[in-house]
């Protein structure tokens, strides 16, 4: 009986496939591969050390630096802009975005301002600023917390307007008064956006203080590239974007661990 | 606590969603407040709990505008409406807050309503360890726990499944047997009306008017026996002939929102 045969193979499982599983060593593999075969194109010649430095090059560069502490002096001075400029930018944010999230006035006050001055990249009012505060620590600062403003009212108001309506709706039947509305069910249920908007805010502060420091600068991560960049020394200069590689990072882990321990009942 | 509801009509902008409601929930009575979905019980309940304003008519309670007493209307409600980040125990202890208890008042409150509503063990757990039924039985305990006059429960059994609903009813039928208090009962389930209430109010379809009130004379604690099965069959055809046509021809409406 030929046809029964022909049914009976064996049915391979349809269930699989186009799911995301993650390999562990892939990633590792791929990692030392590029990194042998730009250390071999460099080892070999065919890259001049002046327009890219081998990876070995760049990790001397970058023991050297750490062994004079050179690298963390510019670093210091980065990471104390950015705490600045964040904070102060981050505490101003909360404050106009939430009070937007409440009250539909300043939200209808504040709209326009905020729609009209978000999409300036901050940068450019960098010469301005410099006008006001002169060319020291506070102009470089008041970039950041510029820069960090607008995206952080944005993410304020509207993880305001995540918040489930109903869980408001059933705090108002019982009873409860807007202000135990407000840190009972409000800020609590726009935590999640709020923290989100922290990195992309965090993201921006370091974008805006590397530039800042290329602009008027002697100290810095930002500065210190510019100049390495000025003698052509490419390997220092790379070790400088490795450190802030390293320094965006730290950030994020950071706020990851923020976010998981805050938002603890998910 | 009983609650009269008269000639309560309501708008939404130019949508009619409730025309002319009068009805009387007696004192410690179960009223269940059956219509097709959109009808505007939800609108019905919000009205008497005082969250909404009717465009016409009022809503006494003992004969007196809501205004008068203090805070004797709580809700349960169809998506439960929990705190994610609140316990079980800080979740219940959430509406005695306006009541200015002190603490340790408050802590016995709300350590005897975990205990009549099975939720002892759970105290600490947050609502997402919890199953559905869990999470409706703190939405309960919630409303219970200030000792309402009226509770005002917004199809709390639609959104479980056929088993906790079951488990459900037999408890709320429990504790209704314990705590006084007057209910009224929104649900678009015929079966759940049978079980629980003394009487059923039926809505027709948008804009919401009165059909009919149907006592049911069976008493609460024998529903479930074979007895009364033949009355209560007798019953729900009636009910089921006066809501069917409404339901058909709400299901067959073009949504226009
Ligand atoms: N806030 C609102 N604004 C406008 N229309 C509403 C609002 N709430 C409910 N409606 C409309 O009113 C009608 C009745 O709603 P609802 O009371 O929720 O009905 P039910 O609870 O019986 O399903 C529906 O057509 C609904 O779309
Ligand atoms: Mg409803």
């Amino acid at each position: 009986m030929p046809e029964r045969s022909e049914t009976s193979r064996p049915v391979p499982f349809r269930g699989g496939g186009f799911h995301y599983v993650p390999r562990k060593a892939v990633p590792w593999i791929g990692f030392v591969l590029v990194l042998t075969l730009w250390q071999a194109l460099c080892s070999f010649g065919v890259i001049s050390p002046l327009f890219l430095p081998s990876p070995e090059a760049i990790g001397v560069a970058l023991w050297r630096l750490s062994e004079s502490g050179a690298i963390f002096s510019h670093l210091g001075w980065s990471l104390q802009r950015i705490l600045a400029g964040w904070a102060i930018g981050t505490a101003a944010g909360l404050l106009v975005g939430l009070t937007m999230g409440i009250f539909s006035a300043a939200r209808s006050l504040g709209l326009p301002f905020v729609s009209a001055l978000f999409p300036i990249p901050k940068i450019a009012l960098l010469p301005l600023l410099i006008l006001w505060f002169g060319i020291g620590e506070p102009s470089k600062i008041a970039v950041i917390a510029l820069g960090v403003f607008f995206p952080t009212v944005i993410s304020a108001y509207t993880a305001c307007d995540s918040v489930p309506r109903n869980l408001i709706r059933m705090g108002q039947s019982f009873g409860l008064s807007g202000q135990t509305i407000v840190s009972e069910i409000l800020l609590p249920g726009a935590m999640p956006g709020i923290l989100s908007g922290f990195r992309i805010s965090a993201s921006i502060a370091l974008i805006l203080v590397v530039a800042a420091e290329m602009i008027g600068a002697q100290h810095g991560i930002g500065a210190f590239i510019l100049s390495a960049g000025n003698l052509m020394q490419t390997d220092q200069l790379l070790a400088g974007v490795v450190m802030l590689s390293i320094l965006g990072l730290l950030i994020s882990f950071i706020l990851g661990r923020v976010e998981t321990w805050v938002l603890r009942w998910r | 606590m009983e609650v009269r509801i008269e000639g309560v009509s309501h708008r939404y902008g130019g949508l009619q969603a409730l025309d002319g409601i009068s009805l009387t929930v007696r004192e410690g009575e179960t009223l269940a407040l059956i219509g097709p979905s959109g009808c505007g019980k939800s609108t019905l309940l919000g009205i008497v709990g005082g969250l909404l304003q009717p465009s016409t008519g009022k809503v006494l309670l003992s004969g007196k505008p809501p205004a008068d007493c203090l805070n004797p209307l709580t809700y349960v409600f169809q998506d439960f409406a929990l705190l994610p980040w609140r316990t079980v125990a800080e979740n219940i202890g959430l509406s005695l807050m306006p009541h200015g208890l002190p603490a340790n008042k408050r802590q016995e409150r709300i350590a005897a309503i975990l205990v009549l509503t099975g939720l002892g063990e759970f105290a600490a757990a947050y609502p997402r360890q919890l199953s559905g039924g869990m999470r409706q039985r703190v939405g309960l305990a919630r409303a219970l726990v200030v000792r309402p006059a009226v509770l005002l429960l917004d199809e709390p059994l639609s959104a479980l499944d056929a088993q906790t609903r079951e488990l459900l009813m037999e408890e709320m039928l429990a504790i209704w047997a314990q705590q006084r208090s007057t209910r009224l009962y929104v649900t678009h389930n015929l079966d759940e009306a049978l079980r629980l209430a003394d009487r059923i109010a039926v809505l027709s379809r948008r804009p919401g008017r009165l059909r009919e009130i149907v006592e049911i004379g069976v008493p609460l604690s024998e529903r479930s026996k074979p007895d009364a099965a033949p009355a209560l069959a007798a019953l729900h055809a009636r009910l089921w002939t006066l809501i069917r046509s409404e339901a058909a021809e709400a299901d067959r409406e073009v949504v226009n929102a």
